[in-house]
């Protein structure tokens, strides 16, 4: 899977959950939940759904690694099975 | 014979709109079947019936906006209807979703205009997303089975508006003054907005609140749920507000007062615990559907029942019974970041509890200070029905379901 690809796949998870925002207007850095408004139970939906499509296990003391674009698109690459 | 009528959905309803019944006349229903469709200023419900028996002729056409209370059909039941049963074939199958294009079911009532209007073959599905999309019904070209209007027949008409057809669309509209009037997103978060502030206009005018709150150590729970989160799938695991409603649910069982409804100058303590569950709607505004029985699932299914309800909530899939009974109000504010929140209770209810932010803060314990997630919980409560001590008593009783995890 390329950079490319997961990056599709995360813009993806966060417009089912966010629908009316723009994933692409997210600058790396930023805090996808706070930038979204994205609540707990949400947030866990879209780490549901990156699991599903990456087959990426997130464990649960890991949620914080994936808090901004940057550092989830790097997670997940990192353990892509 | 039994009476279908327009329920109230809120404690400021008055009247609602019959968008579309999911049933035809002569159909058998069960206690529970979801038979109509109805439109208030909190947007589309499901509504079911109460009783068993055969649907009778709809009194109130689709489209037509009525007051609570209204008879909507009639409900015959008992062996005259199970009779008639069983004369009939099996009832089709086929989901509701798709009645024949050409209705045989001629509405005693003059219809207005052409035919009868909201009566499209559509399915419900279709129909919200028309509403969603402000799309003329009557304007779209069915392509589905016996020409029924398909969500992608929506789509195109709406895409096509966009691509030019907008100052038609929009000469048209007046004059185009079809029952089923399609609520564009302004219009929709402006009715939102009336509804809520009845609600709490009338809570504030109503009801003497008082307020209570306290500090919670979290970190026994939140140390347990780490430990079963970890043997957990990531579809499987649950989130701490889980544990904070079912705590809830089990204090009131302690403290009972504070589950039911002031009504007719008495409180009236309900056995059940149907917690209202605030959700926060993306474009903007609140519903607080009822997490059922809540004493008595197990966090498993409580987290189950939550997700299923988080989702038709964002979805407007919400049955009108789960936005009516609920006996007590949870509002969790953490995800904002808020530390404590004093609530305005939802009448005819008599309590609220509030969560804020779970935070590292500085905790003293037996001479020792260290640091410990920790959550403020707060009851807001009906003096009427209460007083400061067993308001206090219940808090006591939440600390003291949340600090033994394993039991809840």
């Amino acid at each position: 899977m390329t950079e490319q690809e997961l990056r599709s796949i995360i813009f993806a998870e966060l417009r089912k959950v966010a629908p009316e925002c723009d994933p692409a207007a997210l600058t790396p850095d930023e805090n996808i939940r706070e930038a979204f408004d994205i609540d707990s139970y949400s947030f866990l939906r879209v780490l549901v759904g990156l699991n599903k499509q990456t087959g990426v296990d997130i464990p649960e003391a890991d949620y914080g690694k994936l808090s901004t674009l940057a550092t989830m698109t790097h997670y997940l690459m990192a353990h892509l099975p | 014979m039994g009476e279908f009528r327009m329920p109230s959905l809120g404690a400021d309803m008055e009247t609602g709109k019959l968008v579309e019944w999911l049933v035809t006349p002569g159909q058998p229903v069960q206690r529970g079947d979801i038979v109509a469709l109805v439109e208030t200023q909190k947007g589309l419900f499901e509504i079911e019936v109460f009783e068993d028996g055969i649907m009778g002729e709809p009194l109130v056409q689709a489209g037509q906006t009525v007051p609570v209370g209204t008879v909507l059909a009639m409900i015959s039941s008992g062996t005259e209807a199970a009779a008639r049963t069983e004369v009939q074939a099996e009832p089709p199958a086929a989901p509701a979703a798709a009645p024949p294009a050409e209705s045989p079911v001629v509405p005693p009532v003059a219809a207005p205009l052409a035919g009868s209007p909201g009566r499209f073959a559509c399915s419900p599905s279709a129909r919200r997303l028309a509403l969603e999309l402000d799309v003329d019904l009557a304007t779209v070209r069915g392509t589905g089975p016996g020409g029924a209007i398909q969500r992608s027949d929506i789509e195109e008409v709406a895409t096509a508006r966009k691509a030019g057809a907008a100052p038609v669309v929009a000469l048209e509209k007046p004059v185009a003054a079809a029952p089923i009037q399609p609520m564009d997103a302004e219009t929709s978060a402006a009715r939102m907005r009336q509804a809520i502030a009845a609600a709490v206009s009338r809570s504030n005018r109503e009801i003497p609140h008082y307020y209570l709150e306290t500090e919670i150590d979290l970190s026994r729970p939140l140390q347990w749920l780490a430990a079963e989160n970890q043997k957990r799938s990531i579809q499987e695991r649950v989130l701490p507000v889980a544990l904070m409603l079912k705590a809830v649910a089990k204090a009131l069982r302690d403290v009972p007062e504070l589950n039911g409804y002031w009504l007719e100058d008495r409180l009236q303590v309900k056995t059940e615990i149907h917690i209202g569950f605030a959700v926060a709607l993306r474009q903007g505004g609140l519903i607080s559907p009822a997490l059922h029985q809540v004493d008595r699932l197990s966090i498993d299914e409580l987290m189950r029942a939550m997700a299923d309800l988080i989702e038709r909530t964002r979805a407007g899939r919400l049955r009108g019974s789960e936005v009516t009974d609920a006996t007590v109000s949870v509002t969790n504010l953490g995800d904002r970041g808020v530390k404590t929140v004093h609530g305005v209770i939802y009448p005819p209810q008599v309590a609220l509890v509030g969560f804020g932010r779970i935070a590292e803060r500085p905790w003293a314990e037996g001479g020792m200070l260290g640091v410990r997630p920790c959550v403020t919980a707060t009851l807001a409560a009906d003096h009427r029905a209460t007083d400061g001590h067993q308001g206090a008593l219940f808090l006591e009783a939440l600390n003291r379901h949340l600090q033994l995890p394993e039991e809840l």
